[in-house]
């Protein structure tokens, strides 16, 4: 695993490296030219401009060997120490972003923004996953009925439509046409006002309906799916002739059964959710981690970039462990043969 | 795993009223998408960011088909052409383009352009005017095109903006019962008593007088502007959406179905080859499989568009790459089972070589298996292009539906009601990826024969 977590940052790294070091030295450069016409006193020595010139060169390639930026990006001192930095969580500062309290340290930026982050996504994937067992299970206890038709409908109409489209539409809708929610999803009081909680979940409101508008459908067949296949093995079909009420068998005797693979799959949809809120987050606005990802990216703000990907793919493998424990402690049978 | 032979398979789908009914959907889609090729010139895509071929188009206005539905009939977006008469009179030639047109909207037109290409020499004298339902004739400009000694090609576009018009319907005031504080349009379609549309048959007429020759006119229309246009309305830029909505068809087909195909491929060669050596080539193959299945998919997608290209086709290729790791996954545990059946063993025993082995016998029997995943891939790489192009990453070069989106969400098209600048594409997405998920799902479901109970 960490490995993988290496690999994801070289491929990072090198993917941004090469332009990275393009900004750093113009930098430089920029940083250099203004230190000197600064000080009139350096430009009064000098008879004619080129010499001038050469002495102002001379200067930046001083700086740039001092900041080790005139060995390539792929050297592998520069590597190791990019990577060490990652590493121990230093991520360096922001060229362009700072944080709401106005910090440009890339982690303290990002550690402002991943709450918000989980908080939207948690709160809407606890809210799908109940409404999804409970459908699913609903469903699979009868098969072809109406409620079962709906769900597997719903799931796949509601499978193919893109998330930030209908975040497009409710917006729309619901804050245009009939003025219920704001538009934009990052609420207008300061953090420190005491009525911000409840403005962030009244502006929250938008997002989760429609995160859990889209996502429930695929769930509830999901669920129905295993609880079909666990209502055929023969200890249900043997609680049946002993004769348990099938809603019982349904809701604690298949269900629990069908515990394993859900948990599973709810562990990873969490971490899911996390790469595709950079979209939907974009749509409303959401002051998260997905929107400063998008930032980054369109001002190029590497730093932050590499520093979110980073955490990105800490949280994924995080939480592919975390579904891997999970299924061993709900399906013993793992634990023993491996 | 269970063997199906393809003709069963075949009887099994024709059965499944889902799959019909995504083939229909389908193969509506790749008949609009031959349409749209055959018949709308390229050019209308290669300049579809270029702003200059649009500006005879209305701004932002809603389809035409609205006035079906809506009670107050909104003015539509009209581009008229002349019929030209020319007559010789006394020494003096007289070209006269009249444009026609039944007016009976319940708004004004908001305002509009008259746009000539002529070839003349010598000078001419220019008058417009309209006639209007009501048989008052309004005298709107008088004018000469630039005098020239030989013959020229000469553009010119007359604006109702235009002050010397207003100057000129100034002279009428006295025949009209309200104040002229609105625009041209607004009193050249009014009625006399009061402010409000006069129905019925306007005329507008271009004359031009010369002494020696009549002038030739190579090209004329009249943009009447509107705030109706076309089948899908028009964009902020003014471009007409059902152009880029049909050349986002045979797009998004393309992306999705190539994606799907390729990584298909490569994800069962792959699982198919790990699983088939088994020990440590399968062991290492896994383990890069693990690697890129634990690559956070968005926002590597997102960093290659930015770092490398965001060229379609290099898109094609980056979608691939994440998206071969799940099939090589099930593909492997298929053919780990299907390795230890006997005529496996008996092709290994007569020496066959291995990649005849996997290639003649391991890899038709998860044919069928294939077929689902392709149709069951293909909305998801739909939709993650689209997101791209939502994001503003996708190629400028291509209109896709996604980039139409981008368009109207950085226009704030949701704020100010555009409504049919968001719908359709989205629409439009979900049902390409319906089709295919009926299909995936009708063939999933033979393949997979536990589902159906």
């Amino acid at each position: 695993m960490f490995g993988v977590l290496m690999i994801t940052l070289l491929l990072t790294i090198s993917l941004v490296g090469s332009n990275m070091d393009t900004i750093l030295k113009q930098g430089v450069i920029y940083q250099v030219r203004a230190e000197i016409t600064e000080n009139t006193t350096i430009a009064q020595g000098f008879n004619n401009p080129e010499e001038f010139e050469k002495f102002v060169q001379q200067k930046i390639d001083e700086r740039i060997e001092t900041l080790g930026l005139d060995t390539p990006w792929y050297s592998p001192q520069r590597l190791g120490y990019t990577m060490y930095k990652i590493l121990i969580l230093d991520f360096g500062n922001a060229t362009f972003l700072t944080s709401d309290s106005g910090s440009s340290n890339v982690g303290e930026i990002i550690f402002e923004k991943m709450p918000k982050t989980i908080l939207l996504f948690t709160t809407a994937t606890i809210i799908i996953s109940i409404i999804g067992i409970v459908l699913g299970a609903a469903s699979s206890n009868k098969i072809g009925s109406k409620t079962d038709r709906i769900t597997s409908t719903f799931a796949v109409i509601s499978s193919s439509f893109p998330v930030w489209w209908i975040g497009m539409l409710m917006i729309f809708v619901f804050a245009f046409v009939y003025q219920i929610f704001p538009a934009r999803a990052t609420p207008s009081i300061e953090p420190d006002d005491p009525g911000y909680i409840l403005a962030l979940l009244y502006h929250m409101a938008l997002p989760v309906i429609t995160i859990v508008l889209i996502g429930f459908g695929a769930w509830a067949y999901l669920v129905r799916n295993f609880m079909v296949g666990i209502m055929q093995e023969d200890f249900i079909s043997a609680k049946k002739t002993i004769g348990i009420s099938r809603k019982k068998i349904v809701y604690s005797h298949a269900l629990r059964n069908a515990a394993p693979p859900i948990v599973t799959i709810l562990a990873l949809s969490l971490s899911g959710s996390l790469g595709g809120a950079i979209i939907t987050e974009a749509v409303f606005d959401w002051p998260g981690m997905g929107r400063l990802y998008f930032e980054a990216i369109s001002v190029m703000d590497l730093p932050v970039i590499i520093g979110s990907t980073y955490i990105l793919t800490v949280l994924f493998l995080v939480s592919i462990f975390i579904a891997d424990l999970l299924y061993g402690y709900f399906d013993p049978r793992v634990r023993t043969s491996s | 795993m269970s063997s199906v032979s393809t003709q069963e398979i075949k009887t099994e789908f024709l059965k499944s009223k889902l799959g019909l009914t995504g083939i229909f959907i389908l193969s509506g889609l790749i008949l609009v998408s031959i349409i749209t090729i055959s018949v709308i010139p390229a050019s209308t895509f290669q300049e579809w960011n270029n702003p200059e071929k649009w500006i005879s188009y209305p701004k932002t206005s809603v389809p035409s088909w609205v006035n079906f539905i809506s009670a107050d009939k909104i003015p539509e977006h009209k581009i008229l052409e002349p019929e030209i008469f020319q007559s010789q009179d006394n020494g003096i030639f007289l070209t006269s383009q009249q444009f026609g047109v039944f007016f009976d909207y319940d708004d004004f037109p908001s305002d509009f352009i008259i746009e000539m290409k002529t070839k003349y020499s010598d000078s001419h004298l220019v008058q417009i005017k309209v006639i209007r339902p009501d048989g008052i004739i309004l005298e709107l400009l008088s004018t000469s095109l630039p005098y020239s000694n030989s013959d020229t090609i000469h553009n010119q576009r007359y604006f109702s903006t235009d002050s010397m018009i207003k100057k000129n319907l100034n002279m009428y005031k006295n025949d009209f019962q309200f104040d002229f504080l609105s625009g041209t349009t607004e009193i050249i379609f009014s009625e006399l008593n009061k402010n409000e549309i006069q129905k019925g048959n306007y005329i507008f007429v271009i004359d031009t007088y010369g002494t020696k020759e009549p002038i030739e006119v190579l090209d004329s229309k009249l943009v009447l502007g509107g705030k109706a246009y076309g089948l899908m309305g028009t964009d902020e830029l003014r471009r007409d959406l059902a152009i880029g909505l049909l050349w986002g068809t045979p797009l998004s087909l393309f992306i999705g179905i190539s994606v799907s195909i390729g990584s298909v491929v490569v994800g069962l060669v792959y699982g198919v080859y790990s699983g088939y050596r088994g020990k440590k080539t399968d062991e290492v193959m896994m383990r890069f499989n693990d690697v890129i299945y634990a690559l956070p998919a968005l926002p590597f997608l997102i960093i290659l568009a930015v770092t490398i290209s965001n060229s379609i086709f290099l898109m094609i290729g980056f979608l691939m790459i994440f998206s071969w790791v799940g099939i090589a996954k099930v593909s492997r545990s298929m053919s780990l089972q299907i390795k230890t059946r006997q005529y496996i063993e008996a092709a290994k025993i007569m020496g066959q070589k291995d990649s005849k082995i996997i290639f003649r016998h391991i890899l038709p029997q998860l044919l069928p298996y294939a077929f689902a995943s392709i149709a069951i891939s293909v909305p998801a790489a739909i939709t993650t292009e689209a997101g791209l192009s939502f994001l503003g990453l996708g190629d400028p070069s291509f209109p896709t539906w996604g980039q139409i989106l981008h368009d109207a969400n950085t226009y704030g098209a949701a704020a100010q009601g555009f409504w049919w600048w968001i719908v359709p594409p989205g629409i439009l997405i979900a049902i390409t990826g319906l089709a295919f998920v009926f299909i995936g799902n009708a063939l999933d479901a033979i393949v997979n024969p536990k589902l159906k109970r």
